[in-house]
């Protein structure tokens, strides 16, 4: 039988441009999962993603209960946009989004970074979002390791079995 | 399923080479198939073992976190004991099946 050869996935970029809960999440659990498969991983944070690692508002991310098409009621009627309007709604939501989450043992953002760099993943952020959100280093959380350039981000997808994904 | 002779006995694997049935695993067998992991096991990784052979037994989810928050390990221990893939290759040389938990 023909063999044809399959490279396995050696290293991942997965870049983060957006602050809400779910897609915070979809890219730390990926990249979570892939530190967990033995596979290099990083991590960039720009534009509203940069919320994620940035201290002050790791752990208040929201979830939108306006404009968002998949968000319904409890047994599944839809959700009212103008409900979702209403001052502390989306907070509500969001932080039963949270609790839902820890009842699996998802971690809060912060403790997620540090399970994601305990296995050797690494977090980046983006020089220019920095840039324009006005945010230093010192804004960050500790387990960012740098702040870098679209340029050092290409440098990085080196090598055979790379992929970047862009949530 | 197919059985699989390690450490001199005779066990069940599946095509994964995890054990069938977490009561024919024995030390020498975890060492073994250990080793085919490239890992040498010490004393560490047996406390290690002994919760995830707790943990399963009781009906609990595996995780990284769970581990890192055992009281055993932390995750970064986790990750140094069983390099590569910690919870899949811990598992495996703990004689329960491959958790299907995502994080």
């Amino acid at each position: 039988m023909e063999k044809s050869e399959k490279i396995p996935l050696q290293k991942i970029l997965i870049i983060c441009s957006k602050a809400n809960i779910e897609d915070v999440y979809a890219a730390l659990v990926m990249g979570n999962g892939a530190v967990m498969e033995g596979i290099e991983t990083k991590i960039f944070f720009t534009f509203f993603g940069l919320d994620a690692i940035t201290k002050k508002q790791m752990n208040k991310l929201h979830t939108a209960t306006v404009g968002n098409p998949g968000m319904r009621m409890p047994g599944g009627l839809a959700f009212p946009t103008l409900l979702g309007a209403l001052p502390g709604v989306e907070a509500g939501v969001s932080a039963m989004m949270k609790k839902q989450m820890d009842a699996l043992d998802i971690p809060p953002v912060d403790e997620f970074l540090e399970l994601i760099t305990a296995g050797g993943g690494e977090i980046y952020a983006c020089k220019l979002a920095m840039d324009m959100f006005k945010l230093t280093k010192d804004d960050l959380h500790e387990e960012v390791s740098d702040v870098i350039t679209v340029g050092d981000l290409y440098e990085m997808c080196d090598g055979p079995g790379t992929q970047i994904v862009f949530t | 399923m197919s059985t699989k002779t390690i450490a001199g006995v005779e066990v069940s694997v599946n095509e994964e080479g995890y054990m069938e049935d977490a009561s024919q695993w024995t030390k020498e067998i975890a060492a073994e198939i250990a080793k085919e992991e490239g890992i040498e096991l010490n004393d560490k990784h047996f406390e290690v073992i002994d919760f995830i052979r707790n943990k399963v037994a009781a009906g609990d989810t595996l995780t990284i976190r769970g581990i890192g928050k055992s009281g055993v390990v932390n995750a970064k221990e986790f990750y140094q004991l069983f390099p590569g893939a910690p919870l899949k290759k811990a598992t495996k040389i703990s004689g329960v099946p491959k958790p299907t938990s995502c994080i």
